[in-house]
């Protein structure tokens, strides 16, 4: 168990249009009750959203620090117009708090500074770990969609080099980006006259079949998958495995008591059959997945096996 | 001027014959395994087919770009680095990468061979191409397709490297190398292991009123009336229901093909250097027909002359087409 408690959980950054107000409730409940040990923060959608919300920021970090919490700044997962250029530049050029880099242009932008590469970076394997580690990455997030040997065989060249290691246990996957607003084209508007129409939507716009079966999120020019990912009975797996940090992602759900229920587990207080149960509770209606992890399709939950 | 070359498919050792013949200045192929985007069943070449295919085009001063634009997962590097080594070997002139660990392996080991940056890698700002061709010595960055006529304009001022951007066939939604819809409805991964929408779990159910819904692994992608076409169930062109659209919608794209011959002068004009027509997938006679269509309009344009736009235009006849992002900004 001693172990385990060394494993850090996150708090991902926020993916939706949450309003300010929203926004500041929220992270002062995370500083105040969450048991998490760093919360990233930042616009990585898109730049249209960051005015609404980077005045908050001094005073967000500034909270979520005196809570003892460690704040990393998330760039862009997409960098085309000017004003994303200059805000990548912008974040890359900060002394502190830690950066987080989405995009190769923040790549270029940090140098051989110390960073950490986010889940839109394409960190797949040992060799690409490798070369980041020689530009001065000191973290990594893998993607979403590794299987469990390739996280296993990641984490464990990653480990070697003196990074950590996150993985996304529970939110949405994301699972695309585009140059187009497909919040904005569901309400026959582009993405330079969207009028923010996905602030409608804080845990994203649901896709549903033709035959009604749901299927995905939409936000903004991102596509989430429908199910959240649950890696809570594969937590201790993967801490074995080497992952060191374990990324909970930003949902319309009482977060503080989903990271709670994470603690309660990695630290030997809640059996997992209870913890599961109560997660899926504090899930609501949101179907749970850990299909990706298990090297089948993402939407599938796959059942732990039984005890022997 | 750009050189205006023609950068064209070769999903079969047939169509690669094919393309040379048609006038294509380079072609581009991959090994029959997940280091290339389209690892379909029936394409592709072994290393034998690649052999003759490198001498078939070198023979008639055609270049041959080796695709290894996917993203090894962890503990399964070696295939990717076995495919570069058997590439180089065989004397390709390219290798068209994604993957930085791929980009960092061939720079090292093969640093005379010119290194293609796959769209896959989704470098679409002058800082993130740059990043690229300073640590990996890019020669040439293939853009994607989001990016307007002035901002690539812009980018070519900004990068020291060629451009070559997709004129002619599929036109992809998401951002290339960063879409994993596929592996969350089916298991397999367009970045690991280079499927997208697979046919082995496509199927065409005929629903008791007489339409037709057209699945992938059991999701229905798109519904059709008895009188429609189906079409085939890629997630990004499927027509879903939202909250505003209880009538069913194209909530990403309509199932179009991208044709950009109007914009060609305006491409070349523009400073790209080399024209990629999609298609690995596609028939003998597409190839045939569509490279040797571009080939005149590209040797016209760059001999002064007007070229037969309607040519081009009349190769998606029939289908719907668009110039996507490169025409204006409200695409997005």
């Amino acid at each position: 168990m001693a172990v385990k408690t060394m494993t850090k959980l996150t708090l991902g950054p926020i993916a939706y249009h949450w309003p300010a107000d929203a926004r500041r409730d929220f992270y002062a409940r995370i500083a105040d009750e969450a048991p998490v040990d760093e919360v990233y923060l930042g616009e990585v959608i898109c730049s249209k959203r960051a005015p609404f919300h980077e005045a908050d920021l001094p005073a967000t970090i500034e909270r979520l620090e005196r809570a003892g919490k460690t704040v990393i700044l998330s760039t862009l997962a997409e960098v085309m117009l000017k004003r994303e250029r200059k805000a990548t530049e912008d974040l890359a050029a900060m002394e502190a708090p830690e950066i987080e880099i989405n995009n190769a242009a923040g790549l270029f932008a940090r140098g051989k500074r110390p960073h950490r590469i986010g889940p839109f970076m394409n960190a797949y394997n040992e060799a690409t770990i490798a070369w980041m580690a020689g530009k001065g990455a000191t973290h990594v997030c893998l993607p979403a969609e590794m299987p469990a040997p390739a996280i296993a065989a990641a984490a464990r060249n990653a480990g070697a080099l003196g990074l950590g290691v996150e993985v996304q246990v529970y939110g949405r996957a994301s699972l695309a980006v585009s140059a187009r607003c497909y919040h904005a084209r569901a309400h026959g508007r582009t993405k330079d006259n969207c009028q923010f129409v996905c602030e409608e939507d804080p845990d994203g716009m649901p896709l549903r079949t033709r035959d009604d079966r749901p299927i995905l999120r939409v936000n903004g020019i991102q596509t989430l998958s429908e199910s959240y990912i649950d890696l809570l009975p594969e937590a201790a797996r993967l801490v074995a495995d080497g992952v060191t940090h374990l990324r909970l992602t930003p949902q319309t759900v009482d977060m503080v008591a989903v990271t709670q229920v994470f603690r309660d587990v990695l630290d030997g207080r809640m059996p997992t059959g209870e913890a599961d149960s109560r997660l899926a509770m504090l899930s609501g209606d949101a179907g749970l997945s850990n299909g990706f992890y298990h090297g089948t399709a993402g939407y599938r939950r796959i059942a732990a096996a039984a005890p022997t | 001027m750009s050189l205006a070359e023609l950068i064209c498919p070769a999903g079969t050792p047939a169509a690669l014959r094919t393309a040379v013949d048609a006038g294509a200045d380079a072609v581009y192929c991959g090994f029959q395994d997940a280091t290339n985007a389209r690892n379909f069943p029936g394409l592709n070449f072994t290393p034998d087919e690649l052999a003759e295919a490198v001498t078939y085009a070198h023979t008639r001063g055609t270049k041959v770009l080796l695709a290894l634009n996917t993203y090894p997962p962890a503990g399964k590097v070696d295939l990717w680095r076995q495919a570069a080594d058997t590439g180089a070997r065989l004397g390709v002139d390219a290798f068209i990468v994604a993957d930085m660990g791929v980009a960092d392996y061939i720079a090292r080991t093969y640093p005379g061979i010119r290194l293609h940056l796959s769209v896959q890698a989704a470098a679409s700002s002058p800082e993130a191409i740059r990043y690229y061709c300073e640590n990996f010595g890019i020669k040439r960055v293939v853009l994607p397709r989001i990016l307007t006529i002035p901002e690539i304009r812009e980018i070519r001022r900004e990068i020291p490297c060629e451009i070559e951007t997709f004129i002619f066939g599929n036109h992809g939604l998401m951002v290339e190398g960063r879409c994993s819809l596929t592996n969350y409805l089916t298991g397999q991964s367009t970045n690991m292991d280079g499927v997208c929408s697979p046919a082995s779990d496509v199927e065409y159910v005929r629903d008791a009123d007489g339409s037709m819904s057209s699945q992938l692994a059991g999701f229905t992608i798109d519904r059709f009336g008895p009188e429609e076409k189906a079409g085939y169930p890629t997630i990004c062109k499927g027509r879903y229901t939202a909250p505003h659209r209880p009538e069913g919608y194209y909530a990403f794209e309509e199932p179009v093909s991208l044709n950009l011959s109007r914009l060609l002068p305006e491409l070349i004009e523009a400073g790209v250097h080399a024209f990629k027509i999609e298609g690995r997938q596609r028939s003998k006679s597409y190839v045939r027909g569509v490279v040797r269509a571009f080939r005149a309009a590209v040797d016209d344009i760059k001999a002064g002359r007007d070229a037969n736009i309607a040519d081009l235009i009349a190769l998606t006849e029939g289908q719907k087409q668009t110039q996507g992002a490169f025409e204006t900004k409200k695409w997005r």
